[in-house]
């Protein structure tokens, strides 16, 4: 097991910062491209969502992210926000779905989440935060060592 | 990382080639660019050069779609050349190519537009 954790302001520019940082632990993994973007992708969507939709744009707010290296081939990630929360989840996790259109938001973020990941859960309480429970197993080695 | 916007005009095409990442916090930058570039240059055409483009999320998608109306409404078109395999995923998985064309290189795909 190895874990690292990272606490940070809700501010746009460290969107960047937060996928890239976890990226770089994921590395001692040796994970595929592929696997490496994906995992910075879904980093993106979720802390994108705290920003925009947890904490509503204010600065104010922090997002947690904790990951963990489990076997030398999964990944487990977990986003944090101690934001509005999500009114309705099932919504929520439909495709193109959105709250914000004007903010020209896809609604595609859970989907690609869905899509890049193995497992994703989503806890949500309203004015108390949303949690994003993300497990990738990565692929390699597998059919070499086998 | 920040992502560099290069625009050029070419007849009523506006060309616009993307460097480095496009999520939320450089796609606000992308859309103002954009729009004042439609407000001031008589354009009815998009096309967006995603060679140098080494990461895009969600963010993404929402950016494009909302200048695709913006040249919808002009009955212009959106051409997308130079894609990466990662990035075509996600246009793949919203269904972006519903409503934008994809062209392999910029040339060709200018010369659909007759301003090669």
């Amino acid at each position: 097991m190895n874990k690292m954790k990272l606490q940070f302001s809700a501010l746009s520019q460290n969107e960047s910062f937060a996928r890239v940082t976890v990226a770089a632990f994921i590395t001692q993994l040796d994970p595929t491209m592929d696997e490496m973007t994906e995992i910075k992708t879904v980093v993106s969507e979720a802390v994108t969502n705290a920003i925009i939709h947890g904490y509503d744009n204010n600065p104010d707010g922090e997002v947690f992210i904790e990951v963990t290296l489990e076997n030398d081939d999964t990944v487990h990630i977990v986003i944090k926000d101690e934001g509005i929360g999500i009114k309705n989840l099932s919504e929520a996790r439909q495709p193109l779905f959105t709250t914000k259109p004007e903010l020209e938001r896809s609604g595609m973020g859970f989907t690609i989440m869905e899509n890049f990941m193995d497992v994703v859960e989503i806890d949500s309480e309203e004015n108390k935060g949303t949690t994003v429970r993300l497990t990738k197993y990565l692929s390699k080695n597998k059919a070499l060592f086998n | 990382m920040s992502l560099n916007i290069d625009m050029e005009t070419k007849q009523s095409v506006l060309l616009v080639r993307l460097e480095g990442e496009l999520d939320h916090h450089t796609a606000e930058t992308l859309k103002n660019k954009i729009e004042s570039a439609l407000l001031e240059r008589d354009i009815r055409h998009i096309v967006l050069n995603l060679k140098e483009l080494s990461f895009m999320d969600s963010s993404g998608i929402g950016v494009i779609l909302g200048r695709y109306k913006q040249i919808k409404e002009k009955q212009g078109e959106m051409i997308v050349c130079s894609i990466s395999p990662q990035v075509k995923r996600l246009f793949d998985m919203s269904g972006l190519f519903k409503v934008i064309r994809l062209e392999d290189n910029e040339k060709h795909a200018l010369q659909t537009l007759g301003v090669a």
